[in-house]
């Protein structure tokens, strides 16, 4: 989770050098690191996950490497796609992420198909696909549920509602998006999906549900659903995220009082991070020292990736045309 | 092709098609069908009926959700399948668009090559009678337009067969299968036995000295009807069927095109940046100085396909057009 945020302060750092590194608009996972990190900790290394524009927590959990994920989101040939994908499509087919698609709901029917293809062929390897609450509201949403019922494909829907608030998130829940469903999780439970409601800062939660789900999958079960609830962070509010109150400080998990009021309250209530260091401290597997000690050593794990994306060259011009066909 | 002429079979375009199926099915586990209707409602509809009887365990049948299905192709072909969806009328794959353009074609050029998407999508198109404004449709140029995308045309039943094949069997890329609707009952010779036609390999139909027809698909009968009606007035037209436009031989067009020194192009597609325009860009961007006279165009012009047969008929780009637009170039 960790590893996310460090990773995700540095695209924010990038982006505000404003010398060309980030050209355009980008999407951070930061708040929901807990829903990627704790989903994909419960899948084998050779499952299938499918992610979308806000692709960088999910890609590093999924185990892939900061510094080819940094040098993709600032387009350089290091990076996993040679930078012909950039921030908004970060996949390495190598720990399983096949393709990426940066259109709401695009991945869907792509997961699906992989699903299917591990059906016909007796894998045992899971499919599972993120999506936000916003994808709801597309057909392709509802084509895809249907079809995934229909065919029982071995495929867990895993949908990250990122704008509930803490509050909410422990009750039923509202749509967040441009929603009818009183609930968004009503909506898998009309096709007769099996419909899961988790706590998506809570990394624990998340990973006990998926690997329960997952081993299920493999005994030849599914589709699953899941609506994670998280809740939006306070610079994530349009598509050019700022760095409200800096960044994330370790020493907020014990003294709550230093984190500035723009993200305070969010911070105590809703960062899966600092939330899960204060169980860390309570149950006492950890100490501060011990806090500080693995802070330290994802700061220089950054650090050390940043220092390689930026030293990667840009890809060659005569690239461009390159792999159109296979 | 490969084999002889000597063995030879003469089938229709339906059967041809049929029996392509079948032996792809035959020869690869990995071929999955997501609908299976190849020759649709055509008069030539009972020919796949023995395949789908045979191969029914290969053979999943989607509900209407054609974004859906055309995805989850897209997607078991990136996973090691190699799917065929059947999609009937080519129309419908406008409500796939997006996985057909935004996901398929982007996949190996994204993924710097790793990652492939070796799905076909078999469509019927064109105008097939009283098909109306939404059942005619011609969606070529939107394909070929899209990179990452083959678009393949066959015009006659070893074509379709070879071709298809081909595209099940070899290819790596995804590829838009049009047939043509009128095509099903065509017959001609097909090689006996197993072959392919490797895409990207256009064909002369026939050798004229006065001018080059360029015709696609169901155009080349129509083309080759113009040829006949014009060899009558002492007009020899060299027929070329590219068979695929992406991989497009451009060296096969060309190269007849700069020995007549003139040029019709007809494909049963619209006017504006259809298949028609696109050929008589590159002829007239690579032959300008061989070339006698304008390139002509014979295609379908703007307006949506109306229902009526007469209204209809006043659409088609027939060989009549066809010989037309041959004596303008002629002059």
């Amino acid at each position: 989770m960790l590893r996310i945020r460090r990773l995700e302060e540095r695209c924010i750092h990038f982006a505000e050098t404003g010398d060309g590194l980030i050209r355009a608009h980008y999407h951070l996972y930061i708040g929901q690191e807990a829903a990627g990190t704790g989903a994909c900790a419960a899948l084998a290394p050779a499952d299938r996950v499918f992610t979308a524009h806000r692709n960088h927590g999910h890609v590093l959990a999924k185990g892939g490497d900061p510094a080819r994920i940094l040098a993709e989101i600032i387009g350089r040939s290091g990076g996993y796609l040679g930078g012909r994908g950039g921030t908004f499509h970060v996949a390495a087919p190598e720990i399983g992420i096949l393709h990426t698609s940066a259109i709401v709901g695009g991945s869907l029917p792509l997961a699906a198909g992989v699903a299917f293809a591990t059906k016909k062929t007796r894998d045992q390897r899971v499919t599972l696909v993120f999506f936000g609450d916003g994808t709801m509201e597309e057909g392709v949403f509802t084509e895809t549920l249907n079809i995934a019922q229909l065919w029982k494909l071995p495929l867990i829907f895993y949908m990250e509602n990122n704008s509930v608030s803490a509050h909410e998130r422990v009750g039923r829940g509202s749509p967040t998006s441009e929603h009818a469903a009183k609930a968004l999780s009503d909506v898998p439970r009309a096709f007769d999906v099996h419909t899961t409601v988790v706590d998506g800062t809570d990394v624990e939660a998340v990973q006990a549900l998926v690997r329960g789900l997952a081993d299920r999958v493999r005994r030849g079960e599914g589709p699953f659903f899941v609506e994670s609830r998280t809740t939006r962070w306070p610079g994530n509010y349009g598509s050019f995220p700022k760095l409200v109150g800096g960044d994330t400080d370790i020493a907020w998990t014990w003294d709550a009082a230093a984190a500035p009021p723009a993200i305070a309250s969010w911070t105590a209530d809703s960062d899966p991070i600092i939330r899960y260091a204060v169980r860390l401290l309570g149950t006492g597997t950890l100490n501060r020292d011990g806090l500080r000690a693995i802070d330290a050593e994802v700061r220089a794990e950054i650090d050390a990736a940043a220092s390689w994306a930026l030293a990667s060259p840009p890809p060659a011009e005569e690239d461009a045309l390159a792999h159109v066909y296979r | 092709m490969s084999t002889a002429e000597t063995g030879t079979r003469v089938m229709t375009f339906a059967q041809a098609l049929a029996d392509a199926v079948d032996e792809i099915l035959d020869e690869d586990a990995r071929v999955t069908l997501i609908g299976a209707r190849f020759t649709g409602h055509t008069p030539s509809a009972y020919v796949m009926d023995p395949v789908l009887r045979k191969h029914a365990a290969r053979i999943t049948w989607p509900p209407i959700s054609e974004l859906a299905y055309c995805g989850i192709a897209v997607g078991a072909a990136m996973a090691g399948l190699r799917p065929i969806v059947e999609m009937s009328t080519s129309t419908f794959s406008y409500e796939a668009i997006p996985q057909i353009v935004n996901e398929a074609g982007i996949i190996s050029a994204t993924s710097g090559g790793r990652v492939g998407a070796p799905v076909v999508f078999h469509m019927l198109y064109g105008i097939r009678g009283a098909g109306g404004p939404q059942h005619s449709g011609s969606p070529q140029p939107w394909y070929w337009n899209s990179p990452g995308l083959q678009v393949a045309m066959p015009s006659s039943p070893a074509d379709v067969k070879g071709l298809l094949r081909w595209a099940a069997l070899r290819s790596e890329n995804p590829t838009l299968f049009m047939d043509h609707q009128r095509l099903m009952e065509l017959e001609g010779p097909v090689p006996e036995g197993r072959y392919e036609i490797p895409f990207g390999v256009a064909e002369v139909k026939r050798r004229g000295r006065d001018l080059t027809i360029v015709a696609t698909s169901i155009q080349v009968s129509r083309a080759l009807e113009a040829a006949a009606l014009l060899a009558r007035e002492g007009i020899e037209a060299e027929v070329v069927d590219p068979r695929t436009l992406e991989p497009l031989d451009r060296e096969t067009i060309l190269g007849s095109v700069r020995r007549t020194g003139r040029a019709v192009v007809t494909d049963e597609s619209h006017d504006h940046c259809g298949v028609a325009s696109g050929l008589a860009a590159i002829i007239a961007e690579e032959c300008f100085a061989k070339l006698r006279a304008p390139v002509r165009r014979v295609s379908i012009p703007s307006a949506p396909v109306p229902y009526a047969e007469a209204l209809e008929r006043a659409l088609v780009p027939s060989a009549e057009r066809i010989a037309a637009a041959a004596r303008s170039v002629m002059r």
